[in-house]
């Protein structure tokens, strides 16, 4: 009688342990899951506004053809490698990034065009979408954290071996393309 | 822990308040039959009610893209689910608030002063410390134990009022019942201390629980942006207004960025009541040395010594390091000046009011009543028709 009590009980408290760490598993990877749509959404968004942005600011910029070019190649090339994993992506985008800012500072040569209310439309867009990006590329990777210490911690990580759940890869824009991002100053 | 504290003393405050009346059960059951009722209608109504009351208006994304697009990269910084509404409230005064049951049904609201204000980063800065008030569900609990507070203040004032008027006949009834005269007057004499106390005590509880929650909001605004500057200079300029919002409620003070109730003339760091002194959040934001809520614990505890202010629960190992690039620099920054006209723009515009730019500089405002089909311009004689 009394062993079969204690076995139930460590039935129980066993099954209880598997419930409560395999749903937290699964609520963290669909949060990673979720977080990397989001960024996803963000880069796509991105990819629609720069043609547009091209465009507006082409009128005005005759002798900026590379800079321009250099835009547009790394917009082509970020799109291609868009279904890649998370490593070659974030290279691809690092690169439009510093493109993209590298643009932005030679606006600066050009008043007629800072007073251009559809580019200026434009670039709070486009400044609104490279922070969208980051701030999802920082929840990404947060979630991203906090799944992998899961899985890799004791005791969840007996559940995770024992159901398939595998650490995610974080979204690390490469260093070298973010500390190329100069400060871009604006004001008069 | 303080709310459960709040809630014994609204217990306690409606046995004895009973006890004294005869009825030890009655007092009990009325006390939390006016606290249910009460906080069901804050549950389903309490946002509308507070939007409304502020005269609020709803803005989409092409009214104000700037404040739209900082409240989606705070909605996704954050991780929250659903994007919370925003609304503009027409009020020189320097505030903004949060409200919403819960995070898939909530809003921020900032008045049209703080907006043109701020700049991108303070702007973020703020939006990030109202978009935490809804994520930490902040609003609920603030809402349930503001309800609480009034619910405790009610009862004490009507209490003292029966025993004031009441007490009389009602002891001599008991009395001519025969025994226990003695024990009657303790009671009576407890339920009025108690009834004098306990309206303070909520109130002190009720502060502490907000200032909390204030510093909480505070260190995950400096997360979400990772750049707890941007909070520390908006929270100086509020500090230095001196402009009081007209339609505060009090009930709902925690939720604002500063308290909305300061006295004339004052400044708001002066005030500690729900909120903690500006000063203090603002050097305790500089204080830190990244921007996790291990940062924030640690200047707190180097601002203000003792123990520190967040959850352990939500102390995580990692620090994590504060955005030194910010990728859009100053980009397409708008000056204060034309940050006033852009949110005067809006204002008109939800006021739905006509907008029309004469080629001599002038802007005309139509109202929406205005019938006629052409407009002459006040300044150059231009007519424009509508």
């Amino acid at each position: 009688m009394i062993p079969g009590i204690i076995v139930g009980v460590i039935v129980v408290v066993i099954g209880l342990f598997l419930w409560a760490n395999y749903n937290g598993l699964v609520r963290l990877r669909n949060q990673v899951k979720n977080a990397w749509a989001q960024i996803d959404v963000q880069l796509k968004r991105r990819y629609d506004l720069i043609p547009n942005l091209v465009e507006t600011v082409k009128g005005y910029m005759k002798h900026e053809r590379e800079t321009l070019e250099a835009v547009t190649k790394a917009r082509n090339l970020a799109q291609q490698v868009s279904s890649a994993g998370a490593g070659e992506r974030a290279k691809a985008e690092g690169e439009l990034s510093s493109a993209l800012s590298r643009l932005l500072v030679v606006v600066e040569r050009y008043p007629d065009l800072k007073a251009n209310q559809n580019f200026l439309a434009l670039q709070e867009e486009l400044t609104s979408t490279e922070n969208k990006i980051s701030f999802s590329r920082q929840f990404y990777n947060d979630s991203v954290l906090k799944f992998n210490n899961k899985t890799h911690m004791f005791p969840s990580n007996v559940v995770a071996s024992m159901f398939g759940f595998k650490a995610s890869e974080f979204f690390e824009v490469t260093l070298a393309a973010e500390r190329e991002a100069p400060k871009v100053s604006f004001t008069q | 822990m303080l709310t459960i504290g709040m809630g014994v003393l609204l217990i306690l405050i409606g046995y004895f308040l009973g006890l004294a009346f005869d009825s030890a059960i009655a007092g009990l059951v009325i006390a939390i039959l006016v606290w249910v009722v009460l906080s069901l209608v804050a549950y389903f109504q309490g946002d509308s009610i507070l939007l409304s009351m502020s005269r609020a208006k709803k803005i989409g994304p092409d009214d104000h893209p700037r404040l739209y697009n900082v409240v989606e990269e705070m909605k996704i910084a954050s991780g929250l689910e659903k994007m919370p509404d925003i609304y503009i409230i027409d009020d020189p005064a320097l505030n903004a608030f949060a409200t919403g049951r819960d995070p898939t049904r909530a809003s921020v609201a900032i008045t049209s002063g703080l907006l043109q204000k701020l700049n991108r980063d303070e702007l973020q800065g703020v939006i990030g410390h109202e978009i935490s008030h809804v994520k930490n569900r902040d609003v609920l609990l603030m809402a349930m134990c503001s309800i609480l507070l009034g619910t405790i203040v009610l009862l004490a004032w009507y209490g003292s009022r029966l025993l004031f008027f009441g007490g009389m006949t009602g002891s001599r009834r008991s009395s001519s019942r025969g025994g226990g005269g003695q024990g009657q007057i303790i009671v009576l004499l407890v339920a009025l201390v108690f009834m004098i106390l306990a309206p303070i005590f909520a109130q002190l509880i009720y502060f502490a629980i907000s200032r909390k929650r204030e510093y909480l909001a505070d260190a995950s605004s400096a997360l979400y942006t990772r750049y707890p500057e941007g909070l520390a200079s908006a929270l100086e300029k509020l500090a230095n207004s001196t402009e009081q919002l007209k339609s505060a409620n009090k009930a709902t003070a925690p939720m604002y960025i500063v308290n909305p109730f300061r006295q004339k003339g004052l400044k708001a760091s002066d005030l500690t009541s729900t909120h903690p002194p500006l000063s203090e959040r603002i050097r305790i934001l500089r204080a830190m040395a990244g921007a996790s809520f291990n940062d924030y614990d640690q200047a707190y505890r180097q601002v203000q010594g003792g123990k520190g202010v967040i959850p352990a629960a939500s102390l995580a190992a990692a620090t994590v390091p504060i955005a030194t690039i910010r990728l859009e620099g100053e980009a397409g920054e708008l000056n204060e000046i034309q940050r006033a006209r852009e949110t005067s723009d809006v204002m008109w515009r939800l006021g739905n009011y006509n907008t029309i730019t004469c080629d001599c500089g002038a802007k005309l405002r139509v109202p929406p009543n205005f019938k006629e089909p052409s407009i002459k311009c006040p300044h150059c004689g231009r007519t424009h028709q509508i």
